[in-house]
């Protein structure tokens, strides 16, 4: 059970994110499809239309120029690097360095910028109104996501990613078991609007007037379409796999036994998301800032917790 | 250790969140409901099973009276009283939801801050029942205050009611006097309800609210004004 051994494990589990990230998002169609008496599209859709849109060239408007061209595959870029930040189950990744948290929200941001930057340069009015409402929201639950890290950072003394995710044994459940419940309720309504999903944004709709995320893709096509929806996919595995490793204790010992509740947790919270897109509706514009301050609420209670009863949990 | 006492007190943290950012007023009395019945349950998550075996007559009692009257009786009745008094939700709070959020959050730091300073925990109790037990009487104090349907305060007041409870309970299961204080307190919810049932009060109740009397200070102005002008006409 070498280092080396470790590595190739969790490289291992870093190329089965990469190939079953779309996987996700037909797990999720899928289960709305069933909730609404559906058959729905099949599970590998989202591989389909990938290799679809592959294959197409893309088209450019003489408006845009070339952040248009680059953003695309710039946010794919950015989000395959915060896969890289992330333990694969209970494996430390091996790239991880201290403060390395900071890094994942700035990769985030970085993605999210890239994207913005290229809705506003087709100069088209629903692309610059997604912009801003993804600007207004993410702003919002990019605090919330740094509150989170700042209470992991308390309960677990590490300032890696993977080291605060991995150092959370029984025992820190059994000792800050209320902090870490309300971290993870946190985490999971910014998942829900870092990933443009019900009740934040509707990744459904064709409605300009509505939607988010959508509206800013508007004008990419072909092999640039697939990068975005393929970076989207991965950032929902990012994300799962973060709330997943948070929930589950690292169980010292055996390995398998970890990977294989790691996996089943996952896809767990990919079926409950696409509960909640079914039995939700999205919610009003003004409402969405409401329901991020009452995250950050939450999270900044995990924060108290931890001051309060941090000490404990450290013995 | 993280005892099911402390998860439910969690629960009822985030409830008493939830209620103050919610304008439904359905909504309002299902958080409340959901309240009750935890409120109901919490006596039975203190109990210590392992050593004092099967509880005792009073507190099975408490925790009946508080799961039934609070999580069921009481949010019937509220129902039947919004059905009454055609209330649905709350659109002009005194104090934005966004706001309400902010302030019980800032109050409910002061809580735990204050807990902190001053009180130690009675061993064997929950450390986190005082700090919840004061957010949970602030924000139901802050419903009753910031807004102005009378069904919503009547809700406020119960929240309000379920703190002293959860203080009562969390410090010390046996001292009874402080439950039968708060049953006393849902006597007195039980009238609130009944009144609005009763006088379909679906607004304010017009004499403790001093925006009413603005009101009415305009209205006079206006008949003046009324007169004034119609004498010019004459």
């Amino acid at each position: 059970m070498s280092e080396k051994y470790f590595s190739l494990l969790w490289i291992v589990n870093l190329l089965a994110a990469l190939v079953l990230s779309p996987l996700l998002i037909g797990i999720i169609n899928k289960t709305k499809a069933f909730f609404a008496g559906r058959k729905g599209p099949r599970l590998l859709q989202l591989y389909y239309d990938l290799n679809k849109l592959l294959k197409k060239s893309a088209v450019y408007s003489t408006s845009s120029g070339s952040v248009f061209k680059l953003a695309p595959w710039g946010t794919l870029a950015a989000t395959v690097l915060m896969l890289f930040l992330l333990p694969a189950g209970c494996i430390v990744s091996p790239v991880a360095f201290a403060g390395d948290l900071v890094l994942f929200i700035y990769l985030a941001g970085i993605g999210r910028m890239l994207t913005v930057l290229a809705a506003m340069e087709t100069a088209s009015a629903f692309e610059g109104m997604g912009s801003s409402r993804e600007c207004q929201f993410s702003m919002l639950a990019e605090g919330v996501l740094l509150t989170v890290l700042a209470a992991l950072v308390m309960l677990t003394g590490s300032f890696t990613l993977s080291g605060c995710l991995t150092a959370l044994d029984p025992k820190s459940w059994l000792s800050g078991g209320t902090a870490m419940l309300f971290l993870a309720l946190a985490f999971y309504l910014v998942m829900l609007c870092e990933n443009c999903r019900i009740p934040v944004d509707d990744p459904e709709t064709h409605l300009e007037l509505t939607m988010i995320h959508e509206a800013m893709i508007l004008d990419n096509s072909g092999p640039d379409l697939a990068a975005i929806h393929y970076a989207a996919a991965l950032k929902l595995w990012v994300f799962l796999a973060f709330l997943s490793t948070l929930l589950l204790p690292n169980l010292c010992g055996g390995i398998g036994l970890n990977m294989v509740l790691y996996y089943l947790l996952m896809l767990l919270l990919c079926i409950s998301v696409g509960v909640v897109e079914s039995i939700m509706a999205r919610y009003r514009f003004l409402k969405v800032p409401q329901l991020l301050a009452g995250a950050f609420a939450v999270a900044m209670f995990a924060i108290v917790l931890v001051a309060i009863f941090g000490k404990e949990a450290v013995k | 250790m993280t005892h099911i006492s402390e998860i439910i007190l969690a629960v009822l943290l985030l409830i008493d969140l939830a209620l103050v950012a919610s304008s439904r007023m359905l909504h309002c009395i299902h958080l409340a409901a959901l309240h009750g019945l935890l409120i109901g349950l919490f006596p039975l998550a203190m109990w210590d099973f392992q050593h004092n075996g099967i509880p005792t007559l009073g507190v099975l009692l408490v925790a009946l009276i508080g799961g039934v009257i609070k999580g069921a009786l009481l949010p019937r009745l509220l129902r039947h009283a919004m059905d009454h008094a055609k209330v649905r939700r709350e659109l002009e709070p005194l104090v934005g939801y966004a706001g309400s959020l902010a302030i019980v959050l800032a109050l409910s730091a002061l809580a735990f801050y204050l807990w902190i300073r001053t009180g130690v925990a009675p061993a064997g109790t929950p450390v986190l029942a005082a700090p919840v037990a004061f957010t949970t009487m602030i924000s139901g104090l802050f419903i009753v205050m910031a807004r102005k349907k009378a069904l919503t305060q009547v809700v406020g007041f119960l929240i309000f009611e379920n703190g002293i409870t959860v203080f009562g309970l969390g410090m010390a299961v046996e001292c009874g006097l402080l439950v039968e204080l708060g049953i006393l307190l849902d006597v007195l919810v039980l009238v609130f309800v009944m009144g609005i049932a009763m006088f379909h009060i679906s607004r304010e109740f017009s004499h403790i609210d001093a925006n009413e009397l603005t009101h009415l200070n305009e209205l006079d102005e206006d008949e003046a004004d009324d007169s004034g002008e119609s004498e010019v006409k004459a």
